[in-house]
């Protein structure tokens, strides 16, 4: 590769906006160096991520710790809703859903967010009220992320205006597949200055990335920029979230914690519709990172058709007798 | 040049699932033997797990053969007898092997069953008028009943008549637009194998029809149970657990059909004995118009 002198390689013109963590603080001085960076990270083995991860997956979860997973799983799931059809009608349905899963059963845990569009928000706010269950939003033109930075920016004061507690974005793949990785760092670093208090997901749309290689830096740009949780996809473009970018993104947040003492969260989102995929993502999390992120404030799954798959299961391991989709509500 | 010393090709079958053949997930087998105790071939031995699955499919297929018309449905159903004449001769073989008939009693009992699928299949676009009309009421208004399909439909295939039983239960459940997840004879699959062989090349859509080998009274407890189920037939039933069965499936509030005391005469005219147990009649109230 032939790397051109950037002109602002050597004058320090702080062109970040903010200063990443030490000991990274010079990283994202100049586009060149960032990418240096980026390009330094060690390369990722495709083939050993995929037989890792087809390792994992045939761990047998059975019996009480089947239920423990059930319950864990319904507890980090971000319940979503973003189509255009979307209705205030909808949202409230859904909230509902989200404080009581399964209505015949009140051990039921609920789960941890509603995400819908930043418009619907406040009516998502609202139908939570102070139930603990938060309310996400997308924003910065989701999901293509085609538009000004401002634009983007508006979207995401909005959407927090509105009474979301947690922004999740979309980087600018465009960007990040033409070089521009500094473009890409202080999109997300001005992001999470509009966000203000609401917790910030980045998504990365690995499913656009082409290789896990690009996954790993896009990682390592959304930590570095301030993310508070890395996210795979927006459930719009296929494939989603598969198990090697699972891996590969849960070792960048492992990597980052050790280097600069920053836990950040992960997201898996798009393609997770069974119960087995669910406990395939947790045997991942803990063989990867550990049990410190096997918490909802950790670790999401972003879904809509899991939550009835997992309601499915746990009334079969409840009432020992195999349920069907007459029981659990429709969404 | 094929000698004597040909070394036999000893045959493991598998289920039929969402109109593909897989191996049961337990990974099991068991030996069919004709009825002298002689091998026949390995048949898979379904699991809790297969039928859970075949229920997920056959669930997935109820929509779309529900929502077929009558006409169509009739069709498809004849296309299958079509195609069981084409294999004659190889039911013929299967069920004279299994369940020890002479030859022409075979063929008697094998032409027996491609008429009477005929005959179900028949029988799909009459229904309506036979069983559904419009219902004289003072007032008004119209009001029509109309017969319509249940859902899916758990049916535990007679032990001893493999083939004729077996057309004789599923294809009435077939002809009203429910889907089917078959329990085949235990001793005797072979012929209903051969049947799934025939479903799969004829124009049944796949999952409409599954069918299961192994054994009734350990697959019985999962399907009455299971609360995706809507209907059972528990003809094939062990008469000992049958009243369980039944317990069972009244905790979901499924349509059941008991199993009589003794296999019957299945060359017997079924009149619609076996197609109404598995109908739901909706009743509609319509305003006449001005």
């Amino acid at each position: 590769m032939t790397h051109v002198l950037d002109p602002d390689a050597l004058s320090d013109d702080a062109r970040a906006l903010s200063v990443p963590l030490p000991p990274y603080r010079d990283v994202t001085r100049s586009d060149s160096a960032f990418r240096a960076f980026l390009h330094g990270l060690p390369g990722v083995d495709q083939v050993g991520a995929e037989a890792r991860v087809a390792q994992l997956g045939t761990r047998s979860i059975k019996t009480t710790s089947k239920a423990w997973a059930i319950d864990t799983a319904i507890s980090m799931v971000d319940l979503t809703t973003l189509e255009g059809a979307d209705t205030p009608g909808k949202v409230r349905s859904l909230a509902a859903k989200a404080m009581r899963p399964d209505p015949t059963d009140p051990s039921c845990p609920r789960v941890a967010a509603v995400c819908v569009y930043g418009d619907l928000a406040g009516v998502a706010r609202e139908a939570l009220g102070d139930s603990g269950v938060h309310v996400a939003a997308v924003a910065t033109a989701f999901p293509s992320g085609r538009a000004s930075r401002a634009v983007k920016l508006a979207d995401v004061r909005d959407a927090v205006q509105n009474g979301a507690d947690e922004i999740d974005m979309v980087i600018d793949r465009g960007a990040f597949l033409s070089g521009r990785y500094l473009d890409v760092y202080e999109e997300i670093v001005a992001v999470k200055e509009a966000c203000g208090e609401a917790h910030l997901k980045v998504i990365l749309e690995t499913g656009e990335l082409v290789t896990l290689d690009n996954v790993r830096r896009a990682s390592w740009i959304a930590m570095l920029a301030g993310g508070d949780f890395i996210k795979t996809s927006t459930g719009k473009v296929s494939p989603a979230a598969t198990l090697p970018v699972g891996l590969v993104m849960l070792e960048a947040v492992r990597d980052f914690r050790v280097a600069t003492g920053r836990q950040v969260g992960f997201k898996p989102a798009g393609g997770i519709r069974t119960t087995k995929d669910a406990v395939k993502h947790l045997v991942l999390i803990n063989e990867t990172v550990g049990r410190d992120w096997l918490d909802p404030g950790w670790f999401r799954f972003g879904a809509s058709s899991l939550l009835n798959d997992l309601l499915l299961q746990r009334q079969k391991l409840r009432t020992g007798h195999y349920s069907g989709p007459d029981h659990v509500s429709v969404d | 040049m094929i000698g004597n010393d040909r070394l036999a090709v000893r045959k493991t079958y598998k289920l039929y699932v969402n109109g593909a053949f897989p191996r049961s997930e337990s990974g099991r087998t068991y030996e069919v033997t004709d009825a002298k105790g002689h091998f026949l071939a390995n048949a898979a031995r379904a699991s809790r797990k297969d039928a859970r699955d075949a229920v997920v499919a056959a669930r997935g297929a109820f929509a779309k053969w529900s929502g077929a018309t009558a006409y169509n449905r009739g069709q498809v159903l004849y296309r299958v007898a079509e195609v069981m004449e084409g294999r004659h001769a190889q039911f013929c073989e299967e069920v004279a092997a299994g369940e020890g008939l002479s030859a022409s009693k075979a063929r008697a009992a094998v032409d027996a069953a491609i008429d009477r699928w005929v005959w179900y299949a028949g029988w799909t676009d009459k229904l309506g008028a036979v069983l559904g009309g419009a219902n004289p009421v003072a007032g008004p208004y119209f009001d029509f009943s109309t017969p319509e399909p249940t859902g899916v439909v758990a049916v535990l295939a007679p032990q001893q008549s493999s083939l004729l039983g077996l057309v004789s239960v599923l294809a009435p459940v077939l002809a009203t637009g429910n889907t089917a997840v078959v329990v085949t004879s235990k001793d005797r699959p072979l012929p209903a194998v051969t049947l799934a062989e025939v479903l799969a090349t004829s124009d049944v859509p796949g999952g409409v029809v599954n069918l299961l080998t192994g054994d009734a009274e350990e697959l019985g407890t999962w399907l009455a149970e299971h609360a995706d189920v809507d209907g059972i037939d528990l003809t094939g039933a062990p008469l000992n657990r049958a009243m369980e069965f039944e317990r069972e499936a009244a905790g979901t509030i499924k349509r059941v059909v008991r199993p009589p005391a003794t296999e019957p005469d299945w060359t017997a005219d079924p009149g619609l004995t076996r197609m109404t147990p598995f109908l739901e009649t909706k009743t509609v109230w319509h305003p006449i118009g001005l």
